[in-house]
């Protein structure tokens, strides 16, 4: 918001004597719209699938032809074991704890690595890499019996805990280099001017610390969103989650592929989440930002 | 900075200190897969069991599992459905086998990991106080069931390929390979491919290039689970199929078809001929895309000078020998081969079933005409390999069959490296 | 809500450090309190990376030194492999079959003798996407860091394919590919995408550019709000050019946003699965190291536990390249950068 002001301003101050079309602005929407069909066509056609009678799965028509809402219908059927609305629930607990209990120790220990001197510091920031490291299929079987072992298995927290650890080195990493860019003398001369600490750390360092924290939240919660691997062999049908219920549905008949029905559960999956991190970055991360700096 | 060149020691470090600590307390599980259960206990026992087995496609396992349940309120089942992948229901019954699980009391097994899961000691053999009495069900289906001349599982659903063909087009179905191959000059003729199955680099590849190496008499593996694969017959039977692509009779894209695209290519008219399982009858019916509604038929695989031999698919159910309640389970397992069970799962689930009385009921044929001609396939169906290595002999199978079908190397020498890929996969 | 939640824990570390950071005595007492005081922040972290990813890899360790267990021809079950020394290893490495007077290379069809193409199409597929997603994800990042109307659109349009599961997104393109499926339609070609090597290799690239650039955008993204506009207004005035602007204050500023990124998409392709797994099934030559692994878990073990430890090995070197000689490091990067 306060950038589009910022810009708007600055435009305004170009002498009016300007005679040349700018092209500035146009460059920028042609481009922007290149990115928005690159990303946009393939969800696209996920949609029209979604919507596409059954009988008519592989109809190549680019348009929605064959309209129906069955496919969502199925998705939610219980009577066909499906129980979609659950696993919606079971994935937010998941994806929404993990980002949580992420950020809180990830921005601790990205505190530490880029703010304070310690002896193996690098030791510590290899250890955490090499965590992402291992081909993530070989380390089900493990997890698998020591979670079987401790009687976890099909609790929620035998899938909370793998996927912080999957989503940590990056929330670590991320924070700390955004951490180490941060003007922090930024908040020792807001303290000369006579703000207290927290005044300081609230105007200056929170608004500051946003959008990168957000970026790291959003990635992260993606990220344990999709997590299929651990889930698919460490829950019950209590806690499955959305990307194991997907995998799990099934054509009507043996060897039918259910694309219809898949399409339709990823579009389910895919827009709300689209939305809420709208939602946050308009009111949370704008809110935030509009103070910051200028 | 100095401290980067310390990245190395320094997770090797990490990663040592944590070892100990981990090490102590876990006992590392590696190594620790041979042993089993107690094959000798429990055969008794009575109770409530869980039955575990794949997504269920059309809601048949519940109301089976609610039935039996009416009749034995103190021997309940209850029904755990794993997701619709085959690897991974395979994978997931192989975690909790691995950690002796007792919770999965009867479980169901494709039947091409009867034999991986048997020679692992999971499975309780179905002998002496356990035997069942097989002489009512299809003989291929037993087979793919039995290790070792021990049965490990009941036989509870089969499955089979059949020719699916454009009777406008051709008014009699061809009996024999080349009988099929001399009539692609009929798809030539109306600019449609002729031949079609599963050819892309999956499980669907060995099940097509196993068809047409037991067609003409080859054997992948012997009964005791040898390498029997480089033979002139095999190198025929897999000759047939390369010779067909490379003439065009199986069209270029074929080899990019698994079931689905086969299907979808059928349906919109533009295949003459389609190997492919039950299931695409009734969707070629219905389908709205479908071009061929009332132009095609069914007709047993084409053979050598006969029917040929079909893969078989299907699932058994197998009593794992950590269940406490095992005499239940067993008993659950014999009651979904009853005849009322096996035609409710035909009627309601297309699924096809293990007992051949019921494929000429005629309810069942009412419903589903193709079902004679699906016993005839299953009658002649040759499991793939009973082997506790299935995994590797279905990927020798696999790569090899998919090099010759492109052309990177010649029938022999795919065979030839087929039979040694087998005998390295052990 | 995810936002709030760390903010007061940070204000406190925020005290903390500031109080510590001024003082000029005794520089060898403070890195002691500061030591103690980092090391109890690192802690939780340490913990729960141990606990799940440390525990499974010296598992794996040990186990790779293991042999798979053999069947027993008398009784038809499997028997303990015992001790392998180094045969698992070099099963893989030298693409060796068999043991004993029996002991050859491995024939084609088994999955010892694609270890090294497997390696090199992990290679190739890492090095060709995190290339082109690098380029892509800088411009779509410049451009959503620009003001315009609709920049909330993109923004929010450019997380959906990121947002999209994998098991659905490798379904999508799957079936996209397909010989009559709607990318072959609308370009009125007649390409078999998963049928030869190349169309294959790029119909996978393709995928998982489109599905991970986003990831790169808004890492670099975040980077890019890091900088004050008046650094530009500076530059501005002092008549550089936009390349200059971009070449010598934009890139050396995000850099280590940049870096970040790509050493995690890195890591991430290097471990690629899904998506070759269900377009291809590994065939024409797009087997990853990781579909290797998968397939050999159904086969043994032990064995596969030797192939994740490779696997593990070269990523490591990989990682530490990237460290040690392009500055992929959060901590020196940042320290260069600041002098």
């Amino acid at each position: 918001m306060s950038t589009a002001t910022a810009t708007a301003a600055r435009h305004a101050d170009v002498p009016a004597s300007r005679r040349v079309f700018d092209w500035a602005p146009a460059r920028t929407y042609i481009q922007a719209a290149i990115i928005l069909i690159w990303c946009l066509a393939p969800f696209y056609w996920m949609i029209v699938t979604a919507f596409r009678d059954v009988g008519y799965t592989f109809d190549p028509t680019f348009f929605f032809t064959h309209v129906t809402f069955d496919n969502f219908a199925t998705v939610f059927d219980e009577s066909r074991g499906n129980h979609f609305a659950q696993n919606l629930i079971n994935s937010l607990i998941v994806a929404g704890i993990t980002t949580i209990i992420s950020l809180i120790v990830g921005v601790f220990a990205a505190y530490a690595l880029a703010r304070l001197r310690f002896s193996g510091k690098s030791l510590v920031l290899g250890f955490i890499l090499g965590a992402s490291m291992f081909p993530g299929v070989a380390l089900i079987t493990p997890l698998f019996q020591l979670f079987t072992n401790i009687g976890w298995f099909g609790t929620y927290q035998a899938l909370i805990i793998p996927s912080i650890s999957f989503s940590l080195p990056l929330a670590v990493y991320t924070l700390t280099s955004f951490f180490r860019e941060m003007p922090w003398e930024l908040e020792e001369s807001a303290r000369i001017d006579g703000c207290t600490q927290g005044q300081a750390f609230r105007k200056v360092i929170l608004p500051l610390a946003a959008p990168a924290t957000f970026t790291t939240a959003i990635l992260t919660f993606i990220g344990a969103w999709n997590e299929f691997l651990i889930a698919s062999q460490l829950s019950v049908d209590a806690t499955k989650t959305v990307t194991v219920a997907i995998a799990s549905f099934a054509g009507a008949q043996p060897h039918q592929e259910p694309y219809t029905a898949v399409m339709a559960a990823g579009t389910i999956v895919t827009i709300p989440l689209v939305i809420l991190v709208l939602i946050f970055q308009r009111k949370i991360v704008a809110g935030l930002t509009a103070g910051a700096v200028k | 900075m100095k401290t980067r060149k310390y990245l190395l020691p320094a997770a090797v470090a990490g990663v040592l200190a944590i070892s100990l600590s981990a090490c102590g307390g876990g006992g590392g599980g590696g190594g620790t897969q041979s042993g089993g259960g107690d094959a000798a206990a429990n055969l008794d026992g009575r109770g409530p069991i869980t039955y575990v087995t794949g997504k269920d496609n059309a809601a048949v396992q519940q109301p089976t599992v609610d039935r039996w349940n009416a009749a034995h309120p103190d021997q309940k089942v209850t029904l755990k459905e794993q997701t619709d992948k085959a690897d991974q229901q395979h994978d997931d019954l192989v975690q909790h086998f691995q950690s002796k699980d007792p919770g999965y009391d009867l479980v169901t097994v494709d039947v091409v990991w009867t034999a991986e899961f048997a020679a692992k000691g999971w499975l309780q053999p179905l002998k002496d106080k356990m035997a069942v009495d097989t002489s009512a069900l299809l003989p291929a289906t037993v087979k793919a069931a039995t290790y070792n001349n021990t049965l490990f599982a009941v036989p509870v659903h089969s499955d089979g390929g059949m020719l699916y063909y454009r009777k406008d087009l051709v008014p009699t179905p061809p009996k024999t390979w080349d009988e099929m191959m001399s009539m692609c000059s009929i798809a030539k003729s109306n600019k449609i491919g002729c031949y079609a199955g599963q050819f892309q680099k999956y499980e669907g590849l060995t099940v097509n290039a196993a068809e047409a190496i037991n067609t003409f008499g080859g054997k992948i593996v012997d009964d005791a689970g040898k390498s029997t694969v480089n033979s002139a017959e095999a190198k025929e039977g897999l000759g047939k199929l390369v010779e067909a692509y490379k003439d065009g009779n199986i069209p270029t894209e074929g080899i990019t078809f698994q079931e689905e695209q086969g299907r979808q290519a059928f349906e919109d008219g533009k295949l003459l001929f389609l190997r492919n399982w039950p299931y695409v009858y009734n969707l070629a019916k219905t389908d709205g895309s479908s071009k061929v509604k009332d132009s095609f038929a069914v007709a047993p695989l084409p053979g050598k000078d006969g029917p040929g031999a079909s893969s078989l698919g299907g699932h058994s159910a197998a009593v794992s020998v950590y269940s406490k309640y095992k005499a239940t389970a067993l008993d659950f397992a014999k009651f979904l081969t009853e005849d009322e069970q096996q035609k409710f799962f035909a009627l309601k689930g297309s699924l096809a079933p293990v007992k051949a009385n019921i494929y000429t009921d005629a309810e069942i044929v009412a419903q589903a005409p193709y079902m004679p001609t699906l016993l005839t396939s299953i009658q002649n169906a040759v499991p793939r390999p009973v082997t506790p290595f299935y995994p590797g002999v279905t990927k020798a199978v696999q790569d090899n069959a998919y090099s010759a079908l492109k052309g990177e190397k010649s029938v022999d020498q795919a065979i030839a490296d087929m039979q040694a890929a087998i005998d390295a996969a052990k | 809500m995810s936002t709030e939640a760390p903010t007061p824990t940070s204000a406190k570390e925020t005290l903390a450090g500031t109080h510590h950071m001024p003082g000029k005595e005794s520089a060898d007492r403070r890195q002691v309190t500061q030591g103690r005081w980092a090391y109890t922040l690192i802690l939780p972290t340490l913990v729960l990376l141990g606990v799940v990813i440390v525990y499974p890899i010296i598992n794996a360790i040990i186990m790779s030194f293991q042999k798979d267990s053999g069947l027993d021809p008398a009784t038809g079950f499997f028997t303990e492999g015992g001790f392998a020394g180094f045969e698992n290893y070099t099963h893989w490495l030298l693409q060796q079959c068999g043991s004993g007077p029996a002991l050859g290379p491995c024939p084609p069809g088994t999955l010892g003798a694609q270890f090294w193409d497997a390696m090199s199409t992990t290679f190739f597929f890492t090095i060709v996407t995190v290339a082109l997603e690098t380029v892509l994800g800088f411009w779509m990042a410049v451009i959503m860091s620009r003001a315009f109307r609709g920049r909330a659109l993109v923004r929010a349009s450019v997380l959906v394919p990121w947002a999209i599961p994998t098991a659905v997104t490798a379904k999508l393109f799957f079936f996209m590919f397909a010989f009559e499926g709607i990318v072959n339609t609308l370009f009125g070609t007649q390409i078999l995408w998963t049928g030869s090597e190349w169309p294959a290799k790029w119909a996978i690239i393709i995928s998982d550019v489109w599905k991970t650039t986003p990831f790169m955008a808004l890492l670099i993204l975040a980077g890019l709000q890091l900088i004050p506009d008046e650094v530009y207004e500076a530059a501005k005035v002092d008549g550089a050019s936009a390349w200059q602007r971009f070449t010598q204050i934009t890139l050396p500023l995000v850099k280590p946003a940049l870096m970040v990124a790509i050493l995690f998409r890195t890591l991430d392709v290097l471990r690629m699965y899904d998506l070759p797994a269900i377009m291809t099934g590994g065939a024409n030559n797009t087997t990853t190291l990781s579909i290797l692994v998968v397939d050999q878990i159904r086969q043994g073990l032990n064995n596969a536990s030797a192939l994740s430890t490779i696997t593990f090995i070269v990523i490591f070197l990989v990682a530490f390249i990237f460290v040690r000689f392009l500055g992929a490091n959060a901590v020196d990067a940042a320290t260069t950068g600041k002098k």
